[in-house]
């Protein structure tokens, strides 16, 4: 792991290390506090995202995705505790100080939301708010050229005349809103975009054409991509690599088009089936669903947290301490199908609600709060990271 | 035609207009006839502002069509208050948001029996909703009476909304966008229930969605709309696997798939109702006119200036009801030239590709059969 250079002068996050991946979140843990005791949304998620590519993160609302993105972008409410780390060009968002963060986001990092009629001012003109974006970051894209001119020319980068800059949010339509909101994430020219359901509410055509902007955007600038959505299918049919999340962790990732055609775990296999191959028989009169609901995050199952749901579930899988394991060429899987032998089992102890197996290699370096989530309000509180607004402890010996 | 042969739902030339900005109308429903024979399931395709909701709230009598009429059993719909509400005990709905179509602070058992009370059903209100709650997939139904819509996931509450529509025994379910804003596997959930109580109740289904998938997924027929009208028309194996209309064609295009051939993405969004173009309605977007096709086919000016209305598709199997509107599909000779043109290509394709892979089968051998020249040559 690479270094991170621990000054604010050390310009974009994305040129601090020219060869590490451009995002990479290791062992990330997010823990919502409530009333009634923390809620374990993402327990322990890594991956690499390069500069130019594009991942498709897929899943069922619940499952921790959002909460992941928030997490890489900061956005969480005040209190949720985070740890783990997201380094973006090797350095660490979660240890940034607020001067730094408000620098690294829109220049380094944007995100997009869904539902764009929430995201805008209904009561300012969409050209302003895309030149405020420039001026709060002068040098960054906006410093360069007049500030309208800018706006008018993120404007037709998404395919919106540049005159559309006069009007106000509800003059535009769910597309062109959409657009408007990703013209806003690319005014700084950032190096990572995160896109969180960004197609959901549109139309077909619509989708398509946002999704086809999304992948010439990508192309053209080798923006890289953090696509998150539900649907399967979309992921497919613009991601590379493909990550699977169930329950706060990620059950399958590879290649999209493998993970699509032949999914290893039994929960990809249902996403998978839900959205038909139109003309294919196996589809026709059959619509594919799975039954029951994703778990409470405060009272997971035993073993693998998908077997009280799972189609093809083995009397072990209850009790197994699943991990992503090797599961075919450049693909993972945490299903103990992919494994030839017997899986590892919960420690006897340990068993109950919401154990994980393994807690990683760096377990070590925070048992007391990255490991058992759920486990009582006890080891959590007298730990002492608890006061901290953001992670403060279980990343790795600081520099 | 008597009633008892007539289509359950028949809609004839509806025209439902709205007032809009500046004085102008918009002519969402423009002239649609439409019918839904009992026990089937019919999907209504088409993009926002195509008019399909109008027409779905036409059909339920929440609007009523400035020409045309509604048919229900060969009957024509009577909008006098006491037959309306008749008339809802036969047609129910079932919206796309189950969140928003739920009262938050009623009971999932309130939700379901507000119907029964409405209609004045008689019998014994608590064994009818709990059949209607475990013919939804709701069981045991008395564990759900007293949960509010907040306390449980949105997969049950949209089968809450539709054992309220259920439980009145209707004849016709009209659903709005019914999975659109469920989860990936709930969806397919949602969607099983739906066929079975088709094939269980009999009722008939008119489905309102931009998805085409799930028009596949469980729809006997499909009808596309686009700017007021329905352009195409069949059952859903002729119209999703051989679609004629370029809108059809286009918006079959662009469902994502893993291995995409080609999306024909259409410029711009569903264009304006109070602006509907002269012409073939669609021809502003459509491909077959922007990429010159219609002009050799020499047909361009009647895109432009001639408005048509549904007709059989040429070269439809005998007995078939697959229509279309679309002066390219109705031009003789035509279409049927392009695509036999399309099919040579389409089979030159894998013809080329066989020929290069025998090439180079043979390429193979020769080079192997080189290699072991060489290898006598040196022994020798």
């Amino acid at each position: 792991m690479s270094v991170a250079p621990d000054t604010e002068a050390a310009g974009r996050a994305g040129e601090a290390a020219p060869d590490a991946p451009l995002l990479s979140v290791r062992d990330l843990h997010v823990s919502y506090r409530t009333g009634s005791g923390p809620i374990p949304a993402v327990r322990g998620v890594s991956f690499d995202l390069a500069a130019g590519e594009t991942l498709g993160l897929a899943g069922e609302s619940g499952c921790g995705k959002s909460t992941l993105a928030g997490a890489i972008m900061r956005l969480l409410p005040k209190g949720t505790k985070v740890t783990g780390e997201v380094l973006l060009g090797g350095e660490d968002v979660l240890e940034m100080k607020p001067g730094r963060l408000r620098a690294v986001r829109w220049t380094d990092m944007a995100i997009v939301f869904q539902g764009a009629l929430h995201t805008l001012n209904p009561v300012q003109r969409v050209g302003r708010q895309i030149g405020e974006a420039l001026e709060l970051h002068p040098g960054e894209g906006g410093g360069r050229r007049r500030v309208p001119d800018r706006v008018g020319e993120l404007l037709e980068l998404v395919g919106l005349p540049a005159r559309r800059a006069e009007d106000y949010p509800h003059q535009l339509s769910g597309g062109q809103r959409q657009r408007v909101l990703i013209a806003l994430a690319l005014a700084c020219d950032p190096r990572l975009l995160v896109a969180d359901e960004p197609t959901t509410a549109l139309d077909v055509m619509v989708q398509a054409q946002v999704l086809r902007l999304l992948r010439d955007l990508q192309a053209t600038f080798g923006l890289a991509v953090l696509f998150i959505t539900h649907d399967l299918s979309t992921l497919a049919a613009v991601c590379r690599r493909l990550a699977v999340m169930y329950a706060g962790r990620i059950v399958e990732d590879g290649p999209s088009g493998d993970v699509f055609a032949s999914p290893a775990h039994p929960y990809t296999r249902a996403l998978a089936a839900a959205f038909p191959v139109i003309g294919d028989p196996a589809f026709r009169m059959n619509p594919s669903g799975l039954a029951g609901d994703p778990p409470d995050p405060r009272d997971l199952p035993s073993g693998c947290p998908f077997h009280p749901r799972c189609p093809d579930v083995r009397p072990v899988c209850s009790r197994a301490a699943v991990e992503l394991w090797p599961a075919g060429r450049g693909r993972q899987a945490a299903c103990v199908r992919v494994l030839d032998g017997e899986p590892p089992l919960v420690a006897a102890g340990a068993a109950g609600a919401g154990t994980l197996g393994a807690v990683g290699p760096d377990g070590a370096a925070g048992p007391d709060g990255a490991a058992v989530p759920d486990g009582a309000a006890g080891p959590d509180g007298a730990a002492g990271p608890d006061a901290a607004v953001d992670s403060d402890d279980a990343g790795p010996p600081a520099p | 035609m008597t009633a008892a042969d007539a289509p359950l739902l028949d809609l004839r030339d509806i025209e439902v207009r709205f007032p809009a900005r500046h004085g102008t109308v918009a002519r969402a429903v423009d002239g649609v006839s439409l019918s839904v024979r009992a026990g089937e399931v019919l999907a209504l395709v088409g993009e926002s502002g195509c008019g399909k909701t109008t027409l779905a709230r036409t059909i339920l009598g929440l609007e009523r069509p400035r020409a045309g009429e509604v048919r229900f059993r060969g009957e024509r719909v009577r909008y006098d208050a006491r037959a309306l509400r008749r008339y809802r005990r036969e047609v129910q709905m079932v919206f796309q948001d189950p969140t928003g179509a739920l009262n938050a602070r009623q009971t999932v058992y309130e939700a379901v029996a507000e119907g029964l009370r409405i209609q004045k059903v008689e019998g014994d209100e608590e064994q009818l909703v709990a059949a209607a709650l475990a013919r939804s997939g709701l069981r045991p139904p008395e564990r759900f009476f007293g949960l509010y819509p907040y306390e449980i996931s949105g997969g049950q509450r949209q089968r809450v909304v539709i054992a309220g529509a259920m439980v009145l025994e209707p004849e016709l379910l009209v659903a709005d966008e019914p999975v659109s804003s469920l989860d990936a596997s709930v969806r397919g959930e949602i969607l099983q229930l739906m066929l079975g109580l088709v094939r269980e109740t009999g009722v008939a289904i008119l489905v309102v969605t931009h998805d085409l998938g799930l028009a596949w997924n469980i729809a006997d027929r499909v009808a596309v709309m686009y700017l007021g009208r329905i352009v195409e028309q069949g059952t859903t194996e002729e119209l999703l696997s051989s679609p004629r209309h370029p809108y059809t064609r286009a918006l079959l295009s662009v469902v994502p798939e893993a291995n995409h051939r080609d999306p024909q993405i259409l410029a711009g969004e569903a264009p304006d109702p109070t602006r509907i173009p002269s012409g073939c309605r669609f021809h502003p977007r459509c491909p077959v006119v922007a990429s010159g096709e219609a002009e050799r086919m020499g047909i361009e000016a009647r895109c432009r200036g001639e408005d048509l209305a549904l007709e059989s598709v040429p070269g439809a199997a005998a007995g078939s009801a697959h229509v279309a509107a679309c002066h390219a599909v109705h031009a003789p000779g035509r279409v049927e030239a392009a695509e036999a043109r399309a099919r040579a290509e389409a089979a030159a394709l894998p013809d080329a590709q066989a020929r290069a892979a025998e090439a180079e089968a043979r390429a193979t051998e020769a080079e192997a059969e080189a290699r072991a020249a060489e290898a006598r040559a040196t022994e020798a």
